[in-house]
């Protein structure tokens, strides 16, 4: 089987630990998380991590068993690009000097949508949210002009598809009521 | 702050009592039934242990010798009991030592608590005198963790750790206690967790998976089980008796199913891997249907994948969803609590009896007896065998008693040898391996099952790695009975140097002290066998002592054990010499 790049969507309680429980199993099986972010999500008070890898399916599907296994994960979900909608956002910091002189840069970050968010003296920040592809062109574009800083943030993804979460926990609020 | 793993229970407004974070954690355990703990004192947990001066009268603390004998004696004491083993220790050297035996309890789901004193909140992180972060260390090997920082926390969370250890698939939680929350004071109230949220214990079972099931099993010509530990976990002995009356089918054990089935019941077949029975093995890849019960196809069970029972339908009772198609694939996996699966199973099967299938099993263990068991159990040869240790000790307890085996060749041997009748009386480190486990583990099984009688069966290399807890057993009068088998080698590592390493003895010839005089250092009755006239009045001296006893048997240096399966070979490549 093949590697593939999967998102792996986990919705869990807000637990101090919880990070890293998930971290160690993909520790466990050598597998390098790609990137991680974790946020509040739909539903009150629950968690939504989303962690990039590239394995095959059989792997991806026996560490969503893991991962679904842990006490304080509700439910994962594991999906491939085709069926997700994601985004990285990167921020790159160059000298104000370089960005005023020359005007090609300019037009390519006119072109490619990609925004202005600070500019000082000293420096611009822009800001460019898409696909990686296009996250790492504009860094080629801007790279010879010497970057200041460069920071790329994690992949953000909701699927196409529903996910059954409040579902899930409605059935437990009904089912086991104790008031 | 509330512990936000949310859970069925309500903060009420009963009646509450004000006690310490330290007295609270007694009462908790009290509440859950607890009668006896496994630990060791130290400055972080010394607020606890100033309680349990207290309560002595009602929770009776073992203080072993290291706290790693603290955690086999709780999993003994759970494994025999079904109970929740409870292990205590302090923080940084006191709480590492524990990990072991967590390990341990994880990979053989074994629900056991341990409790460790942590430093005060204000220095968490300071690298203060015995800190360590034992919530970071033990989280791969727990099934839950959690740090209290809050006297106000520990009733819902030990509550939560009690419900987590047993139910479902049972494991190891550890609760970190910092020394300020056991100082700081609470109102009481306890109410035991019934439910969590974002925890499922048991998957909900499919009624059509367990249809399907019953019909591959009614069509199958060549049916065999293969079942595990969750028999017992899920307290299902006697629904696996049932089912495997009433289909006739044949069925084999993993070290961890031992003794769920009686020995001796003519449908047992033997042990499954790589040093159990040649038939078992053998027809693993030759069944039409291999029906898989409560385990998880453990490398040790299976050999080579790629050639592991390829011709079978297999069907996977499990209570694990992770656990189906992890190692083999299930053409039919019925999820849940065997307990509730296999009486689904029983009333769909149909009557059958597979006379010449189960024959077969039959002129295999006769071509292993010939071959194999004949000599193991010979009186004739040199030296005395380790299986005729385990023979005379059948004799003697006519399969009633608990058997506690530590890791190696001898472990072997007491699992193939050794008779039983009733279910949790084989105790043994299955998953991890981990040496040592057997003489703590003994302690604990006593203490779990006071009326039986419980034999340790110890190689002389892993004697050693605990062998301190005979101070434990002086000190409480354990009357645990104590086999080593000495053969003055790691025989398990030597047997592999020889088949596999052209007879490098790297490392595994020990050079040992006088065992019965450090018995008796202890106060504990020794004898020591040389000579094979000795052994049937040395084994019937022990087993008839009222109190603890050591028997140490001098056995031949180097005997191998067989059958083998090597690794990376087939089930079906087993090796009779």
């Amino acid at each position: 089987m093949e590697n593939k790049t999967y998102t792996v969507s986990i919705y869990t309680e807000n637990n101090l630990g919880l990070l890293s429980r998930i971290a160690a199993i993909f520790l466990k099986r050598h597998i390098n998380i790609e990137s991680i972010t974790a946020s509040p999500s739909e539903v009150n008070d629950v968690m939504r991590f989303i962690i990039i890898v590239n394995v095959t399916e059989e792997q991806i599907k026996k560490i969503v068993g893991q991962i679904e296994k842990q006490i304080e994960v509700i439910k994962a979900f594991y999906h491939t690009d085709k069926e997700t909608i994601f985004q990285e956002t990167a921020l790159y910091k160059i000298k104000s000097e370089d960005f005023l002189d020359d005007h090609n840069i300019q037009d390519f970050i006119k072109e490619t949508n990609a925004r202005i968010v600070t500019v000082t003296r000293e420096f611009f920040v822009i800001e460019k949210t898409g696909k990686r592809h296009e996250v790492d062109h504009l860094y080629e574009v801007l790279k010879p002009y010497g970057l200041m800083q460069f920071v790329r943030s994690g992949t953000i993804a909701v699927t196409k598809n529903e996910m059954p979460i409040s579902g899930i926990l409605e059935k437990f609020n009904t089912t086991n009521s104790i008031s | 702050m509330e512990v936000k793993t949310a859970s069925f229970e309500r903060r009420t407004t009963e009646a509450t009592t004000k006690v310490s974070g330290a007295e609270a954690v007694i009462k908790c355990l009290l509440e859950e039934g607890v009668d006896t703990i496994y630990g060791y004192p130290g400055g972080a947990i010394m607020p606890v242990y100033d309680e349990l001066y207290k309560y002595q009268d009602k929770l009776h603390h073992v203080l072993t010798r290291h706290e790693q004998g603290a955690t086999h004696a709780a999993q003994g004491y759970a494994r025999v009991s079904g109970k929740v083993g409870v292990a205590v220790a302090t923080s940084g050297p006191g709480a590492t030592n524990l990990v072991t035996g967590i390990a341990d309890a994880q990979i053989d789901s074994t629900p056991m608590v341990c409790i460790t004193g942590q430093v005060g909140s204000h220095l968490l992180g300071s690298d203060a005198f015995q800190e360590t972060d034992i919530v970071g260390i033990s989280t791969p090997i727990t099934k839950w963790n959690y740090q209290v920082t809050r006297a106000e926390e520990i009733p819902e969370v030990l509550a939560k750790a009690f419900y987590i250890a047993r139910s479902g698939r049972p494991g190891p939680v550890l609760v970190d206690i910092t020394k300020d929350a056991q100082f700081a004071s609470l109102d009481f109230s306890y109410k035991k967790c019934s439910g969590i949220r974002s925890y499922k214990p048991f998957p909900e079972v499919n009624l059509l998976d367990v249809e399907r099931a019953a019909e591959a099993i009614n069509n199958a010509k060549k049916p065999m089980i293969v079942w595990g530990q969750g028999v017992i976990l899920g307290g299902a002995e006697s629904l696996l008796k049932e089912v495997v009356e009433k289909a006739g089918i044949p069925a084999a054990w993993t070290i961890l199913g031992l003794s769920a089935l009686p020995t001796k019941h003519p449908l047992n077949v033997g042990m499954v891997g790589m040093h159990g029975n040649y038939g078992p093995n053998m027809l693993t890849n030759e069944c039409d249907v291999l029906i898989a019960i409560g385990m998880r196809f453990d490398d040790r069970v299976t050999g080579n994948l790629e050639h592991y029972a390829r011709q079978a339908k297999v069907i996977h009772f499990e209570i694990d969803p992770a656990e189906v198609n992890k190692n083999v694939h299930a053409d039919i996996p019925v999820l849940g609590n065997v307990k509730e699966t296999l009486k689904l199973l029983l009333e769909l099967l149909k009557p059958n009896k597979h006379e010449a299938w189960h024959q077969n099993f039959k002129d295999h263990y006769n071509i292993e007896f010939d071959k194999i068991i004949k000599n193991d159990l010979n009186a004739e040869r040199g030296k005395i065998g380790m299986a005729e240790v385990m023979d005379e000790i059948n004799k003697c307890s006519n399969g009633d008693a608990v058997i506690v085996s530590d890791v190696g060749q001898h472990q072997m041997v007491a699992c193939r040898y050794s008779k039983f009748n009733q279910t949790r009386s084989n105790v043994t480190s299955g998953g991890l391996g981990t040496m040592g486990f057997a003489l703590p583990a003994a302690i604990g099984a006593k203490m779990g099952a006071p009326k039986r009688d419980v034999v340790a069966i110890i190689g002389d290399g892993g004697y050693q790695m605990t062998i301190q807890e005979l101070g434990t057993i002086f000190q409480t009068k354990v009357p645990v009975k104590i086999v080593v088998l000495n053969n003055g080698f790691l025989g398990m590592v030597r047997q592999w140097q020889q088949l596999f390493f052209d007879r490098r003895y790297a490392s595994t010839e020990m050079t040992n002290p006088d065992f019965v005089t450090i018995a008796k250092g202890y106060h504990i009755k020794a004898n020591q066998v040389t000579e094979r006239a000795q052994l049937k009045d040395a084994v019937k001296e022990m087993m008839e002592s009222e109190e603890a006893y050591f028997l140490e048997v001098k056995v031949e240096q180097e005997e191998n054990v067989f059958p083998m399966i090597p690794t990376g070979a087939a089930v079906s490549e087993i090796l009779l010499e």
